[in-house]
């Protein structure tokens, strides 16, 4: 055990932590937007509260996102540990601020993750928090089988019990936590709209800069590969994943003005 | 020849470690743009030493750009503004008549100030003494090519060991991280089987002593690279932390 605290507390070790952490994190975006995705379909929401009750509901999804909770606060508190050691690194700075040609995200990720962190604490209390305490208002759907209509039907908190599906004569009954009205309120908020667009374009440079990183830290800058990485973290987490996610507070916010 | 050049230097003074320093202003009058830096030093200090003034010492000795001894941050620019050049070999034909120069030492916990533009290097002795070496067996001299090594691999081994140990990279990092010489010099035995012996003792021992002198973590804002005056590459530092974590996880 003592080579293992030698090793995670030089700052290689924490660096190690940072970039495996920051890749999980990466991954559980995609996920997540998959998912999210789910608020474009004209159904009045009942594939996205269905997708928020399977997430919310399925053990090994659960055990992951107690995995998720854990590597935002390490990822976050880490790099306080570590901005702190750099900045003890140099207690008297440079009268000339030095021309290095350096990216600006590269040296601004703290600044662009707290952005991020922040978001998370107010996405996390809109949504996830509301969820969990049952705060969400609750939605019945009917779907007639043979004909595919869905009829929807707010249901009085007092009518709801738990999560619900079942057929009967003929009818898909779901009766579930309405989520997606949450979110849908929610993002008719112009201040929030403006707060997602922000959060997001923060999320976007810190990951031009970070998914590349993430991999030279790991030491898997390979002659071949490496670009791969480049390219993937630019055009794919840098730009289309932020995206893709700020589309949908912008479009409910749009198609509802 | 072109014209001489007449200067302002806002020059570092410090009187020693313990006591604050601060910026003082010099005429440098009359420099001919074929002077290197240092030699246009020399010149204001040779007026100093006339006025009975303390001199501006700065570090430097072979003056050939590869002894790594020479420093100065010029106008925010580790060894000034030429790439791949040391600032002995920087000439004052970069700077426009007129100019006016900022001259600080390299800025580091772990690189105290001495006097003036003079830093305290020893951190990157340390770091060498605790593995950048190679356990040689004595005996007779071994033939020539007697231990095959491909062709660039040995030029990768040799463009790490082309690092001169100046510190440029930890003073243009905004972390004042090591990690650019580190690598270099855990590099240049890496690559080659005459370092395989120590290959997994010498990353942990140099990195773990790069930490204990008080160096920055690296955040890859890759300023250094731009920064070397022998253009060491970041590649290396991927390549120190692949040592590294083997060493620590796998090897051990």
């Amino acid at each position: 055990m003592s080579n293992f605290s030698k090793t995670f507390s030089s700052t290689l070790g924490k660096k190690l932590v940072m970039s495996l952490t920051g890749l999980f994190l990466c991954v559980f975006l995609i996920v997540h937007l998959i998912g999210n995705l789910q608020i474009f379909k004209a159904d009045d929401g009942l594939a996205f509260n269905q997708y928020a009750h399977f997430m919310t509901h399925f053990p090994p999804i659960k055990i992951i996102s107690y995995l998720l909770y854990l590597s935002i606060i390490v990822h976050s508190v880490w790099a306080l540990i570590l901005t702190r050691r750099n900045k003890a690194a140099r207690p008297i700075g440079y009268a000339i601020k030095p021309k290095d040609g350096s990216i600006w995200s590269s040296r601004n990720m703290g600044i662009l993750g707290t952005i991020i962190f922040i978001f998370i604490v107010v996405h996390m209390s809109n949504f996830w928090f509301k969820y969990h305490q049952g705060y969400t208002p609750f939605v019945e759907y009917q779907t007639n089988l043979k004909t595919g209509e869905t009829t929807t039907r707010v249901l009085d908190a007092s009518e709801f019990k738990e999560y619900v599906t079942y057929v009967d004569n003929g009818i898909q009954i779901t009766q579930s936590e309405d989520l997606y009205k949450e979110v849908y309120t929610a993002f008719q908020q112009w201040w929030l709209v403006l707060f997602y667009v922000i959060a997001m374009a923060a999320l976007a440079f810190h990951l031009i800069h970070g998914f590349q990183s993430a991999f030279q830290t790991l030491g898997w800058n390979h002659r071949k590969y490496f670009p791969i990485a480049k390219f993937v973290g630019l055009w794919g987490f840098g730009i289309l994943i932020p995206l893709a996610y700020v589309a949908m507070p912008l479009y409910v916010f749009l198609t509802n003005l | 020849m072109s014209g001489h050049m007449n200067l302002t230097l806002k020059v570092w003074r410090q009187k020693n470690s313990t006591t604050p320093g601060k910026f003082v202003t010099y005429k440098a009058n009359d420099i001919s743009p074929d002077m290197s830096f240092l030699e246009m030093l020399d010149v204001v200090n040779e007026d100093l030493v006339k006025k009975t003034e303390d001199p501006i010492h700065f570090d430097h000795d072979c003056r050939e750009g590869i002894c790594g001894m020479c420093s100065l941050v010029i106008n925010g620019e580790p060894h000034g503004p030429k790439r791949a050049t040391t600032t002995c070999q920087l000439h004052m034909r970069s700077f426009a008549d007129g100019d006016t120069i900022v001259i600080e030492p390299w800025r580091a916990a772990a690189f105290p100030v001495v006097k003036d533009l003079v830093t305290n290097r020893s951190a990157f002795e340390r770091i060498q003494q605790a593995g950048g070496y190679v356990s040689i067996s004595t005996g007779g001299v071994p033939d020539a090519n007697e231990i095959p090594i491909p062709k660039p691999v040995a030029d990768e081994a040799f463009s790490s060991a082309e690092c001169i140990g100046c510190g440029a990279c930890v003073a243009a990092c905004k972390n004042a991280s090591a990690m650019l010489f580190v690598s270099a010099k855990i590099s240049q035995y890496a690559l080659l089987p005459q370092g395989q012996p120590e290959r997994y003792a010498r990353a942990e021992a140099m990195v773990l002593q790069m930490d204990e002198e008080g160096f920055g973590g690296c955040t890859n804002t890759y300023a250094c690279e731009a920064q070397c005056p022998k253009e060491i590459k970041v590649t290396n530092i991927a390549r120190m932390n692949r040592e590294f974590f083997n060493a620590e996880l796998i090897k051990s």
